[in-house]
């Protein structure tokens, strides 16, 4: 079953590669998360949400969070268009993704989980 | 594949996340990491540590990806330190900013490893080559400085033998690329004791170095055996031997070289390889072709060398013109030789005589022929004769030994006349007395005005009055030559006696030979300023020598010179 929100194919190749670094780079995916959503948060020009969507974009991508890193996508093309109440909806959009894929990326930590 | 050298690679990358996976990555293929968080960071430690990849996020605050790619490509200088831009960068136009910036290639989130270490190892591979090709290139420039550096000091010190002859004389013009020697080409002058003048134009197969290197012991023999008396033939034939001695197989000179003899009037040719000379009568305006009629320097074995010249009559004021195949082998743009037919061309139009040269450079010019620098061109005329003025040569022993009391002969005989040139030998001997020396030219041309009228009108009969015309003078040296070939009997003396004489001394040099003498009492009648092509010379050895006198009805000549205190 594919979860449209968490590619797990990543997630096994990253624990892989990891070895014992894996739970660092959980922590600090979501460490850094946290700062970009308050950067996002704070942002008050369209330059800056498409600079800061861009590099959320990156590593969302990185670590398969595949629709947050499509929603981060959309907010780095179309940051110039879009009218402050649809960037509002975006950038509301974004956390409550995180919000969701959060525990997956929380439970991934135990060393004991597998698939 | 081969394993791959640990490199150490920069990673530039704000992303914490992506920084600690991407250098995770790369740390498992066995590379050293350095990591920066923003361009400002990555440029410090490019700087510090000089890393030989690097891996840069293009969007990064305090510095972007693009200003630090263009500042590390800047440091790196031309060292190649390939920057692979970490970017989801979708737009052509970011895309074509990270080229621009220096970039060399992308890597796409989310990361492959797979294609990573593929890139890294294309990226290392680009390196090496372009290190590769710096080390080469700089090992060209440090042998070409070298063999620059080589040539310049070749040059210079040939320059210092080639132009140690007298090239500078009145009667001497030519044209010469400056850097003739590296072409092959070679042009030498030097006066005889007698005050003749050797000129000699050659051309040596190769270039370069190689070509110096030959030209150096051609030029030693010149001057050397020039100076000291040596004809022609003897002159050609050392040269021929030393040349074959030394060059390779497929090197050789092709070479014209002259005796110009202002007092017999005269010019001897020899010609070996050499485009046609040309030798300019003033009163007739014809132009007599020197041609080669022998194999150039350095090709045959010293049984095989002919030293055959050609004598021809000179009048004050003609001319010899001898040229390289740099003028006539010019091509134009069809590939088109200049040739000898477009030389003659320039030869019928030119006005001016003294403007031969410079109308040769035009009409190759107006030829279209691309500038050659390999053009040699040297025009000899006769000039009146002024008695043997050369400089003495410098000795260096002291004069201690100086022998000033004896005397010796000498009988040549048939077969030894045929080819033996005893004059150097004579003259050799004499300038061990130190007070001749001063005095060389005037003894060695009246040695070799005796020795030569013993051996052409005694020994072997020939009618001097022949020499009065041009044809006559072709006749005299044809008859030269078939005289001396048969000859069987016949003898040449020569008597030389030293003596001190107060705080000096006195020479006498007696020359006897085995013909049939002449009238004395005529010839000594002429008056004495009539030196002429014929007249047995009786004139010259009167004005050079004192108390000169002929016995024997002629078959003996004596001579004296003296000499004061040394200075």
């Amino acid at each position: 079953m594919t979860d449209p929100h968490v590619d797990r194919d990543i997630l096994d190749t990253l624990r892989e590669v990891m070895e014992d670094g894996y739970r660092e780079l959980l922590e600090t995916f979501l460490a850094d998360s946290e700062s970009r959503l308050h950067e996002l948060q704070d942002s008050t020009s369209a330059k800056a949400l498409s600079d800061v969507a861009h590099s959320f974009k990156g590593s969302a991508s990185n670590m398969g969070a595949i629709r947050l890193a499509a929603l981060c996508q959309d907010l780095e093309s179309n940051a110039k268009e879009k009218s402050p109440e649809a960037l509002a909806q975006l950038v509301a959009d974004i956390h409550s993704e995180f919000a969701d894929v959060r525990p997956v990326y929380e439970n991934e930590k135990h060393p004991a989980h597998t698939h | 594949m081969q394993a791959q050298e640990p490199l150490t690679i920069l990673i530039a990358e704000d992303s914490a996340a992506d920084r600690l996976l991407l250098s995770t990555i790369v740390r498992r293929q066995g590379h050293q990491v350095l990591t920066a968080a923003n361009g400002a960071e990555a440029v410090d430690l490019f700087r510090r540590q000089q890393p030989s990849l690097v891996l840069m996020d293009a969007m990064m605050p305090v510095m972007d990806g693009f200003e630090a790619a263009r500042q590390i490509k800047l440091l790196a200088g031309e060292t190649l330190v390939p920057i692979i831009f970490l970017t989801s960068l979708t737009e052509s136009e970011a895309l074509v900013r990270c080229l621009e910036a220096g970039g060399d290639d992308f890597l796409a989130k989310p990361y492959n490893q797979v294609i990573l270490a593929a890139k890294i190892k294309a990226m290392d591979r680009l390196r090496r080559l372009q290190a590769t090709v710096l080390q080469q290139r700089d090992l060209i420039a440090r042998h070409h400085d070298y063999l620059l550096n080589e040539q310049r000091v070749a040059k210079a010190v040939f320059d210092k033998v080639a132009h140690s002859g007298c090239l500078n004389a009145p009667n001497i013009r030519y044209l010469q690329s400056p850097y003739a020697l590296f072409n092959g080409d070679l042009l030498l002058a030097a006066y005889t004791p007698a005050g003749d003048m050797h000129v000699l134009l050659g051309d040596f197969t190769g270039h370069g170095l190689p070509a110096a290197v030959g030209a150096m012991p051609l030029a030693e023999v010149f001057y050397g055996m020039t100076a000291k008396g040596y004809g022609l033939a003897e002159t050609l034939r050392e040269m021929n031997a030393k040349l074959k001695r030394i060059l390779p197989v497929d090197m050789f000179c092709c070479a014209t070289m002259l005796c110009l003899s202002f007092q017999r009037r005269s010019v001897e040719v020899w010609n070996g390889g050499m485009p046609d000379g040309y030798l300019h009568r003033m009163a007739t305006g014809k132009r007599v072709p020197l041609p080669s009629g022998h194999l150039p320097l350095g090709i045959l074995s010293a049984e095989a060398f002919d030293d055959h010249t050609d004598v021809h009559p000179m009048a004050s004021g003609d001319r010899i013109f001898l040229l390289s195949d740099g003028v006539i082998d010019t091509s134009d743009a069809n590939e088109q030789l200049f040739g000898v037919e477009r030389l003659q061309q320039v030869f019928a139009a030119n006005r001016e005589a003294d403007r031969l040269f410079e109308d040769i450079e035009q009409a190759l010019r107006d030829f279209g022929g691309e500038a050659r620098d390999d053009v040699s061109m040297v025009e000899v005329s006769l000039l009146e004769y002024a008695a043997a003025q050369t400089p003495a040569p410098v000795y260096s022993d002291s004069g201690q030994s100086s022998p000033l009391d004896w005397s010796v002969s000498f009988e040549f005989r048939g077969s030894t006349l045929k080819r033996f040139n005893p004059l150097p030998y004579l003259l050799q001997l004499l300038l061990e007395v130190h007070g001749l020396r001063a005095q060389s030219g005037a003894l060695y041309s009246v040695l070799a005005e005796l020795y030569s009228n013993a051996l052409e009108h005694g020994v072997l009969g020939l009618d001097s009055s022949l020499k009065r015309d041009a044809a006559g003078f072709a006749l005299y040296y044809q008859q030269r030559n078939d005289r001396l070939e048969a000859l069987q009997d016949g003898f040449v003396r020569v008597h030389l006696q030293v003596r001190p004489r107060g705080e000096g001394g006195c020479l006498l040099i007696r020359v006897e030979d085995s013909g049939k003498g002449f009238d004395v009492a005529k010839v000594m009648a002429r008056p004495l300023e009539g030196l002429r092509l014929s007249g047995r010379g009786v004139g010259l050895v009167r004005q050079l020598g004192h108390n000169a006198c002929w016995m024997d009805e002629g078959r003996s000549a004596c001579v004296e010179f003296f000499w004061g205190i040394e200075a």
